[in-house]
């Protein structure tokens, strides 16, 4: 029998706030355990959690660029159940009525059409706090509970079970990372969760509408995680399917290690969270005014701005692709454009030196050493026949170290390219002399050896020679 | 309204509580007649009104994103039963 395997994810988005959801502690990473903690994010009795609209606001956002429906009137609901990393016993979420519902993204798999993929609500919640073990002296015995992270807000994203294969899930999970970043609403950090993903996945016979039973897997975070964790779990469903045995329903964690998922056990206690809405926090209505205000305050989306690129700058697709990888790599893009220079060749250089020093380096390109400006003035100098394409990439290595400006890196170097023909003529006809047997077989039909000779001249020139003039003069000379 | 010694058994699993036998069948009687008393509420006509999520005719209480001073490390840790460096220390948790 063969398999159909149905996927649906749950991402949770930590969102890029300076303070937390309910409370005013900070939110950044990485400092002394419980040192961001209040009578609200530790639980205390009588502690009275008040609502961050930036949240509110980033997750109108969220809804709006994944084609969601704002729901006019949203509730939080307390999620009861009880865990070391949960000070309060319950979570605060939300449960019926979600600020954002019944929205889609359409993701490309390559060599397959675009294919739509239902999102069925995203919700805001509070993280938990976080447990360690064994890491920290006095911790060999017992776990550690550092609630700095606890109430930090997330928007959980859940996406309908549309997807049907591993390179699908990854593409809906890239499509969605690159628009929370493009929003600026989150870092879209993975290793240090700042985006993580759960994964529920069933199989069922090919042709069938009935969902198999699901398994859901946590700890998935990166994009090739992803992929192993879906793909081994696939394979262990149908495995188990075909020796006659059955799905149960569970929690399974995925170890990156082994490549494997694995059973959780001491959750297999069915799920009854007993929400209800939490009397602390009161209804939040959003009407229409402050959806269309976001609405007008969002940034063009990477699709647009995709099809824009290929539009106004006839860029082909590809290129339109990867300049709008991020939004900071599109406002390179567009800022060198907008100081003149020829999309096209722009489009080039970013996607072709800039990327590759921007890796070499490991660096991003919000702190190119090369600004937008420096790179037109780059560009003009081979448009005006001041250096060669070939010059300009020595140039522009010179610039990425040293910062200086294009005009002053070829005058020190004495990298002006030489177009008078009679210096390069010289140098021609030195070379012809000099490989008579090579002009011979030329002549004689052996047309390939044009390129030898081009690269004799250029040698020669050391590369400063202009190669339209050379390829001219060289035509015209090998004639004899 | 009936409640049977295993739904008091759940919700006391749910709520990390250990009962006694007498304890599962007395709160079962007196679970029983609370249920049975808030049924009553059935007994009204609601149509036409949305469920009430609060008991409180407001809305959109909110705060602006400003990180404040925090308490502290030690007077977070005050209430703790047991602790290792600044972090609460709780029985070993396994997954």
């Amino acid at each position: 029998m063969r398999f159909q395997p149905v996927i649906g994810l749950e991402v949770h988005v930590q969102l890029k706030t300076d303070s937390k959801i309910f409370c005013g502690c900070s939110t950044s990473f990485g400092s002394e355990p419980n040192s961001q903690t209040c009578p609200v994010c530790l639980g205390l009795p009588g502690a009275l959690p008040v609502l961050n609209k930036k949240v509110v606001e980033f997750a109108i956002k969220a809804g709006l660029a994944t084609n969601c429906s704002i729901t006019p009137r949203s509730i939080f609901a307390r999620k009861n159940y009880f865990y070391p990393d949960l000070p309060k016993g319950y979570q605060i979420s939300q449960f019926e009525d979600p600020i954002c519902q019944r929205g889609w993204l359409d993701i490309q798999v390559e060599g397959q059409e675009l294919k739509r993929i239902g999102i069925t609500r995203i919700h805001m919640e509070e993280d938990a706090g976080k447990l360690v073990h064994g890491e920290v002296s006095g911790l060999e015995e017992g776990s550690g509970v550092d609630l700095n992270r606890a109430c930090t807000p997330l928007l959980e994203v859940v996406s309908e079970p549309d997807l049907r294969s591993s390179d699908e899930a990854v593409a809906y999970l890239k499509q969605l990372h690159q628009i929370v970043t493009w929003l600026g609403i989150c870092d879209g950090n993975m290793e240090e969760g700042s985006f993580r993903c759960d994964a529920n996945v069933s199989v069922m016979p090919v042709g069938s509408d009935v969902y198999g039973t699901r398994a859901e897997i946590k700890n998935v975070n990166s994009f090739k995680f992803v992929k192993q964790a879906i793909e081994y779990e696939i394979q262990r469903q149908i495995d188990l399917i075909e020796d006659g045995g059955r799905v149960v329903q569970e929690t399974r964690l995925f170890d990156p290690n082994a490549g494997k998922t694995r059973s959780m056990r001491g959750k297999e206690e069915a799920h009854d969270y007993r929400y209800f809405p939490d009397p602390d926090l009161v209804p939040l209505v959003i009407d229409a005014a402050w959806v269309e205000q976001t609405r007008q305050e969002l940034p063009e989306l990477p699709e647009c701005r995709r099809q824009r690129f290929m539009a106004a700058f006839s860029l082909p697709a590809y290129d339109a692709e990867v300049l709008t990888a991020s939004r900071e790599l599109a406002d390179y893009f567009e800022a060198c454009v907008a100081l003149g220079a020829n999309a096209k060749a722009v489009s080039n250089w970013v996607m072709g030196e800039i990327t590759r020093s921007l890796n070499d380096s490991s660096t991003s390109i919000g702190t190119c050493p090369i600004s937008p400006r420096l790179l037109v003035e780059l560009l003009k100098l081979i448009d005006v026949g001041t250096i060669s394409g070939k010059i300009a990439k020595t140039v522009f290595d010179e610039m990425w170290r040293s910062g200086k400006e294009p005009a002053a890196i070829v005058e020190e170097q004495g990298l002006v390219q030489v177009s008078d023909s009679g210096a390069i003529e010289s140098i021609i006809d030195e070379i012809l002399a000099r490989e008579a047997g090579q002009v011979e077989e030329y002549r004689s039909g052996k047309d390939k050896l044009f390129g030898f000779f081009v690269g004799q001249v250029m040698k020669a020139s050391k590369g400063k020679a202009n190669p339209t003039v050379v390829n001219e003069l060289l035509l015209s000379k090998l004639k004899g | 309204m009936d409640i049977s010694v295993a739904d008091v058994e759940h919700v006391a699993r749910l709520a990390r509580l250990e009962l006694s036998e007498a304890e599962k069948s007395l709160f079962a009687g007196q679970m029983g007649a609370i249920l049975g008393y808030v049924e009553k509420l059935k007994g009204l006509n609601t149509e036409g009104i949305l469920p009430t999520s609060h008991a409180v005719p407001m809305e959109n209480a909110f705060r602006e994103d400003v990180a404040c001073p925090s308490i502290g490390v030690e007077k977070a840790l005050a209430n703790a039963p047991d602790r290792a460096d600044s972090f609460y220390r709780v029985p070993k948790v396994i997954e």
